[in-house]
């Protein structure tokens, strides 16, 4: 589905370029390096806790590399480390949510351009639409990213954003990871009809379904959402479908809702795969390339692991100074009592 | 809290009565208020005003009643109906610099937006390690006493106060909403503003000069509104004209009675109720909410820790009942009335140790 008009000039974004789409790959070999190491820090007890996206390298570097940090701006919910890379977010501060020493991570959003990680379902994407009003309210040419996946669509707040910024014509690309599988609820039980990008209809906005492990028409529709955005037409919903090929979280055992069979059948072909495939068919990158790919994503994953290990607990002083901008007499009696009787001063 | 702002004069024609060298007016609450409105709006170029009716209609109560247009569209406009959608734009709003002024429309329909103000308002500023401040001042017409419809009586003061990351404030009289708002919505915090609906017409004298002016009082922290030297009864919103009632009519029995406008409910002045109830040695607190967990029990014990060696009395509080709240028929029958008030006073007056 693709009800998305093409440019005034009848052009498509141009395709990517080879060191584009070479580009792309050394993306999408890190995220999945980082990924499936993040996973193994969880097993070592480096990290508490992990969310994978293994599988969906595609869908978020395709979107994270159509984003000009420096004017749009990104609002994830906590699954989106492959469009944080792509956008080159500091992996250190983004990885320490999973450290568990900040929830929203120790990244700058104003200067990353990234909001901060947040754990509540469908929870940002309203910000998207207020973020991407006050570009409207003051000319600016901006667009918002508001990601959000197929168990997400089922909140209120989903509905309450796309008719929000379908009204006031506000510039956000609502970029729909449907993995197939929220936790253990597959899509059928969870999108009525099928296909979230089919409600823009109801909205009178466009919506793209695109192969969400094909990271050139992610890339592509992406562009094309944010242009279409950029260009004053209000918002754009592009639904990728991919699939979640690991668990939920590192608490999670997908043995219990689903078969190896189902996983093998609903997965696809691997994105990482596909594109290897393109770029060895088109002659874009050889044997060579791809082992210094590899080799460059096992030395990124290192550098970020050690990292995560470097970091120490935040002081526990910025549990109090962080509340509010101007703090209240009573934070400050709590922040004296917790010094007074605790051992960290 | 620091650093109040002199309000500047403003350049529109203001509703109510002028005297004094334009220094002071008899206004309605609603036109304090939409005073106030008008002159953040021409003081502060980030601060726009959004929610359901506020724009063409000027809000069903006329708070924000012709300043769309003097201000714009651009800077008072109307959303669909959807209060998360409101308070989840604001958040956006504010992350790209702007200082949002949304209304819900009353105190029920905040309800449907709790999700957006305690996981998302409150926790911002804290997520982002300070980085995305969020300056939102959430009016809410609140409280009971105008025979409304369900969920147009609630008081979610307790509710909102507990939340990390909140301030709460409440006006009990016009020239409180104008400084108290003109206050809030200058503030990098989000600010829960309370506004007590069933006093929005009535008028009162509002001083328009600077916050120390004598007799304005400063726009932080709890005011005494009567002095007395027998016990002080604590309120706040549309509860401290009925305690001022109260007071008077004690006064006949020769009870001589303080009342502490509480004004700002999170954070609560502390040093505000220590230093009255030190003097008086016996308090009351009054409020519309449910009796159990309600913010009087926060007061009741700031007090009696303040207080422990000098009170006479165990606090007493007058307040709503554990039920929802009532239809118009019994709504007089819950919220605190001058009898009630005065029950209370004198199981106080009349308590004995032992």
């Amino acid at each position: 589905m693709d009800t998305l008009p093409l440019p005034d000039d009848g052009n498509a974004a141009p395709p990517p370029t080879p060191d584009q789409l070479r580009e792309l790959y050394s993306l999408m070999a890190a995220v999945r390096h980082l990924d499936v190491s993040a996973v193994a820090w969880q097993r070592q007890g480096i990290i508490p806790g992990y969310a994978p996206e293994l599988g969906q390298e595609a869908a978020q570097v395709g979107s994270g590399y159509a984003v000009d940090t420096a004017r749009d701006f990104v609002f994830p919910t906590y699954r989106e480390m492959g469009v944080a890379r792509a956008m080159g977010v500091d992996m250190v501060a983004y990885m320490s949510t999973h450290k568990a020493t900040w929830h929203g991570g120790l990244y700058d959003p104003v200067k990353s351009r990234l909001a901060p990680i947040q754990a509540v379902v469908a929870g940002s994407v309203l910000h998207a639409v207020g973020w991407a009003h006050g570009q409207t309210l003051e000319q600016n040419d901006g667009v918002a990213l508001a990601y959000l996946g197929d168990g997400a669509s089922s909140q209120g707040d989903v509905h309450e954003a796309m008719n929000f910024a379908a009204v006031m014509k506000a510039p956000v690309v609502f970029f729909v990871q449907n993995n197939g599988w929220a936790i253990s609820v597959p899509t059928e039980r969870q999108v009525a009809g099928g296909s979230v990008a089919a409600r823009a209809a109801g909205y009178g906005i466009p919506g793209v379904q695109v192969d969400g492990n094909d990271v050139v028409a992610v890339l592509e529709a992406t562009r094309r959402a944010i242009a279409h955005c950029r260009s004053g037409n209000g918002p754009v919903v592009v639904e990728a479908m991919t699939y979640r090929r690991g668990p939920h979280s590192t608490s999670d055992d997908p043995g219990r809702y689903r078969s190896l069979d189902e996983e093998r059948s609903g997965a696809g072909e691997d994105p990482l795969r596909r594109l290897r495939r393109r770029l060895l068919d088109d002659g874009i990158a050889d044997d060579a390339f791809f082992a210094a790919a590899q080799a460059a994503a096992a030395a990124e994953e290192t550098s970020i692991r050690e990292g995560i290990e470097a970091l120490g607990p935040r002081p526990g002083s910025e549990m109090f100074g962080l509340v509010f901008q101007e703090t209240t007499p009573a934070l400050q009696n709590q922040a004296a009592s917790w010094r007074e009787e605790s051992e960290h001063v | 809290m620091t650093g109040f702002r002199q309000a500047q004069s403003p350049d529109a024609q203001s509703p109510g009565t002028e005297a004094h060298g334009n220094h002071t007016a008899t206004l309605s609450m609603q036109q304090a208020l939409n005073r106030a409105l008008d002159e953040v709006l021409a003081e502060n170029p980030k601060a726009v005003i959004l929610g359901e009716d506020c724009g063409r209609l000027g809000g069903v109560f006329r708070i924000t009643d012709g300043l769309q247009s003097k201000h714009g569209e651009n800077r008072v406009f109307d959303t669909p109906l959807a209060e998360s959608g409101i308070l989840g734009m604001s958040v956006g709003l504010a992350m790209a610099g702007f200082h949002p002024i949304p209304e819900v429309q009353f105190d029920g329909f905040a309800y449907p937006a709790i999700n957006q103000i305690v996981c998302q308002i409150a926790r911002m500023n804290y997520r982002s390690r300070g980085k995305l401040p969020m300056p939102i001042t959430l009016r809410v017409p609140s409280f009971g006493g105008i025979r409304a419809p369900e969920h147009h009586g609630e008081s979610l003061e307790a509710l909102f106060a507990h939340v990390p990351g909140l301030k709460v404030v409440s006006p009990s009289n016009p020239h409180e909403a104008y400084h108290l708002l003109k206050y809030a919505a200058t503030r990098p915090d989000p600010v829960i503003f309370m506004e007590p609906k069933s006093r929005y017409w009535q008028k009162g004298d509002v001083d328009f000069s600077t916050a120390d002016a004598p007799g304005t009082g400063s726009p932080t922290g709890a005011k005494v509104m009567r002095e007395g030297r027998h016990l002080t009864l604590v309120a706040w919103g549309a509860m401290v004209s009925r305690c001022l009632q109260v007071a008077e009519l004690a006064a006949e029995d020769g009870i001589d009675v303080e009342v502490l406008d509480l004004r700002w409910l999170k954070p609560i002045d502390a040093d505000a109720l220590v230093t009255s109830v030190r003097k008086t040695r016996r308090a009351v607190v009054v409020h519309e909410a449910p009796l159990t967990s309600g913010l009087g029990a926060e007061v009741a014990q700031l007090i009696t820790h303040g207080c422990f060696d000098t009170l006479k009395a165990p606090v007493e509080r007058v307040t709503g009942f554990d039920v929802p709240y009532p239809s118009g028929d019994l709504e007089d029958e819950y919220i605190p009335n001058i009898d009630r008030i005065l029950f209370g006073i004198q199981r106080v007056l009349e308590y004995r140790r032992g």
